[in-house]
């Protein structure tokens, strides 16, 4: 029994799951339809739906940027990413009334937006932070420049599937982040990648010299965090129906690389979990949820938000539980 | 001479596994004692029992007739006893000053402002460094300062907070000879003025160089202790591996073989004047089936430049490589790889392995990456390879599949010829293959060198121990001042090596 619940314990994804659970048990306590699922016109319909389906965007954009950490890198700028792909979207769509058009471009774009900032990683050898910081601000500005400086409101009706549509009863939303993660995950397993990002993300100079392709690799998962950044832009301005500029994916880089954290991802480099990360992204996203639910007053709403992620932070902490056990267990002094 | 230090009966055991069993060690004042032993033969165990970093489980130890039980080694530094490490504990982004007396900085006055008194700081470092005849600006950061420098500050930290013991663990292993002299100068002071030291190193030569006496452990146990003039070289190497002395003029390879018998086929590799600007000025050399091609040098030669440029990983901006006769430009490590070339850097820690990635992993790494982003290693196959060279290479673990940071300096190494040779390279190059490892895992080394080139394998040596490279190479190239000094045929003498490398240090040799 012991011997369980030590294994239990050990296991990477032991964590972030109880801090997961507990929230939604808090969630059930304090709202007993919470847990409740049902079957309408063909489509689920609940509160965890609901969850799964915001936390999508998050959880695409988490993914990407577990790769980039995971090698050694950073990506602060895939916010400012999320809203030129919204931006380029909704200007194609309201161009050309074509859905196709308007995917690939806005994915395109944010394809381009990742290698851009791999380049300056890679081939420049800037930092990470700074390199990426470049795009994160001047990318609101190139949002702005292509919906000139105006709220981009979509009226094409297709365009509304991305974001609010549903597929085999579940939200398109969730079914794309599930398989997009599901598939990223066989992807590093039957292939070497995850070997290769692992070795990269320990030591990228032993990398390169074992014979490692580092910088091609590093310079495609950051093209692949851009990727992401702009399908989760895709869900974002569908979901709302507009492209906002300014708005769209605000802060979103804190909330994926607090996912990517939570998931037990090093923020040093080398460890790396995609299942975590998507955790992650629910934690985030049923901590928002529990945050309406209680009726928090919206001026305490980020106050009480930090607090919630400071406890859920402290819980995952090795360091403080190991802390915690040292006083719960510490003999008592003989004198 | 006083006897200073005293161990007795020293047992340590690391959880249940025995690292000593009841060793004694005597220390006089005004003495250099080189503690030698090979891997694992509790030289380490032995010095962290002395310096507080492990508890003394069984034994007595006294400094000074008075009986001492260091707990920690801030304990040991207080009663005088302080060690320098081979890795540098330093902060490279402070100061000279700032480093010698961190913790301890002479503060002003609080009349005065208070503060650290930076006048003093930097008069007290300047003071003490040229106690060691060692003149550098102590304002200067301390990275600023190649290695051996460091070493020197981290001596001049140690002899300042308490100067009765000073420990120096491998202190010369990443020092060109110069940079040792310089070292031994100022143990031979220290000695003078009544210190007694403790010299841990690997080199043979160092040992006769400085030391008084010498003390052998073996398995955990104490051999016994020798006056150094009175222990010849084959007698301690015997007394160090325990078996009977076969000094280096028997070693199974000699004597060298001749380059005639594959004189007629085609070199693997051919560097005409190859150059880059700021590394190395027009090399020339060609390898062979067969042969060992022996690069000697000092440090800062241009022996790892020119691996570094066959290999790819510095690109040249003069000359040519040709392999199999075929000209070739190499701008990367994976593409000298797809040539069938392997390399095991110098710099293990930084440049070879993957510290968290498992044993198993490491080995197949380079085999892996050469099979490109998609196809993955048979899971039977990776396990068949990784078994088959841990086997051959006598790779000692508790499992393959740990961590490789978990492994012994030695084993680490041999997990890094195993990688080069999971892709059966065509050219190996080897760069300091040899460095930190124990005299029996260096001659084991040297053993799995020559029958590589008998089974037709090429291979690059490269090594600051000119008799290493004597016994195993077919030809030699000297470097000198980041340009080739010259080129030698197997069976050269020693002196003929050193006569190319330009005035060798004293006493080093």
């Amino acid at each position: 029994m012991r011997a369980l619940a030590r294994r239990l314990l050990a296991q990477p994804l032991f964590w972030p799951c109880l801090t997961l659970g507990l929230l939604i048990t808090l969630n059930a306590a304090l709202n007993p339809g919470f847990l409740a699922l049902a079957w309408r016109d063909g489509h689920l319909f609940g509160n965890l739906i609901d969850i799964l389906n915001r936390a999508a965007p998050l959880a695409l954009v988490a993914a990407g940027m577990t790769l980039v950490i995971a090698a050694r890198g950073l990506d602060i700028s895939v916010g400012a990413v999320v809203a030129i792909a919204a931006a380029t979207g909704a200007l194609c769509v309201s161009a050309t009334g074509s859905l196709a058009v308007a995917v690939v471009a806005a994915l395109a774009v944010a394809l381009a937006c990742g290698l851009w900032n791999g380049l300056l990683v890679v081939a420049v050898g800037m930092q990470p932070i700074i390199a990426t910081l470049i795009l994160m601000v001047a990318g609101r500005g190139i949002a702005q420049l292509i919906t000139s400086g105006q709220i981009i409101t979509i009226y094409y009706a297709p365009y509304d599937f991305i974001g609010n549509g549903f597929l085999l009863g579940l939200p398109i939303a969730a079914v794309l982040a599930v398989a997009v993660i599901v598939l990223l995950h066989t992807l590093l397993s039957v292939t070497p990648l995850g070997l290769y990002i692992r070795a990269i993300g320990i030591n990228p100079l032993a990398a390169r010299i074992a014979g490692v392709r580092a910088r091609p690799i590093t310079l495609c998962l950051y093209g692949f965090c851009g990727l992401m950044a702009g399908l989760a832009g895709l869900i974002i301005s569908s979901n709302v129906k507009s492209a906002d500029a300014n708005n769209a994916g605000t802060l979103l880089e804190l909330d994926a690389i607090l996912a990517v954290t939570l998931g037990g991802t090093a923020l040093t480099g080398g460890r790396f979990s995609l299942a975590g990360t998507a955790i992650g992204a629910l934690i985030i996203q049923t901590l928002t949820s529990t945050i309406y639910s209680l009726g928090v007053p919206p001026e305490v709403n980020l106050v009480f938000k930090a607090a919630l992620i400071f406890v859920v932070m402290l819980l995952q902490s090795a360091e403080f539980r190991a802390s915690i056990r040292g006083l719960a267990t510490r003999p008592l002094d003989p004198a | 001479m006083a006897e200073l230090l005293q161990a007795r009966g020293i047992v340590h055991a690391y959880a249940g596994k025995p690292a000593l069993s009841g060793v004694d060690f005597t220390l006089r004042a005004g003495e250099v004692h080189a503690l030698m032993g090979q891997n694992g033969a509790g030289k380490s165990t032995l010095i962290k029992v002395l310096t507080g970093a492990a508890p003394l489980q069984t034994g007595r130890i006294s400094l000074a007739g008075q009986p001492i039980r260091p707990a920690s080694t801030q304990e040991a530094q207080a009663l005088g006893i302080s060690t320098v490490y081979q890795e540098v504990n330093l902060c490279g982004n402070l100061s000279v000053a700032e480093n010698i007396f961190a913790g301890r900085q002479p503060l002003r006055r609080w009349t005065r402002g208070g503060g650290i008194d930076w006048r003093a700081l930097n008069q007290r470092a300047r003071t003490l460094l040229a106690g060691l005849d060692f003149e550098i600006d102590v304002r200067q950061e301390l990275r600023t300062f190649p290695v051996a420098v460091q070493q020197m500050v981290a001596i001049a930290r140690a002899i300042d907070i308490s100067a009765r013991v000073l420990i120096l663990d491998e202190p010369t292993s990443s020092l060109d000879s110069d940079e040792v002299e310089k070292l031994f100068a100022a143990m031979r002071r220290l000695r003078e003025s009544g210190m007694a030291i403790v010299f841990v190193t690997h080199f043979l030569d160092q040992v006769y160089a400085v030391s008084d006496r010498i003390t052998v452990l073996r398995n955990g146990a104490l051999v016994g202790e020798y006056a150094a003039a009175s222990l010849d070289h084959a007698a301690l190497v015997a007394a160090m591996v325990g078996r009977t002395a076969s000094g280096r003029e028997a070693t199974p390879n000699d004597p060298p073989p001749a380059r005639t018998t594959t004189g007629e086929q085609h070199p693997v590799v051919q560097a005409r004047n190859l150059a880059r600007r700021g590394s190395v000025a027009a090399v020339n050399l060609e390898i062979r089936p067969g042969e060992i091609l022996g690069l000697a040098g000092l440090l800062g030669s241009g022996r790892t430049e020119v691996a570094r440029l066959l290999f790819g990983l510095d690109r040249a901006d003069a000359g040519e490589i040709r392999i199999n006769g075929q000209a070739v430009s190499l701008g990367c490590p994976a593409q000298a790889i797809a040539h069938r070339m392997a390399f095991c850097p110098e710099e293990r820690k930084t440049e070879g392995i993957v510290e968290d990635l498992s044993i198993r992993d490491n080995i197949v790494l380079t085999l892996q990456a050469r099979m490109g982003l998609w196809r993955k290693l048979a899971a039977a196959e990776r396990i068949e390879i990784t078994n088959r060279l841990a086997r051959m290479l006598d790779i000692r673990a508790a499992s393959l599949d740990i961590p490789i940071g978990e492994l012994s300096g030695g084993n680490q190494q041999k997990c890094m010829i195993a990688r080069a040779l999971a892709t059966n390279p065509q050219l190996l190059i080897l760069d300091e293959p040899t460095r930190g490892i124990d005299v029996a895992g260096k001659q084991e080394i040297m053993n799995q060198l020559t029958q590589l080139a008998a089974q037709g394998m090429a291979l690059l040596f490269i090594s600051a121990e000119v008799d290493e490279l004597l016994r195993v190479a077919t030809h030699i190239v000297v470097m000198r001042d980041r340009r080739q000094a010259g080129t030698l045929p197997g069976g050269s003498t020693e002196d003929q090596v050193y006569a190319l490398i330009a005035a060798p240090a004293e006493g080093v040799q």
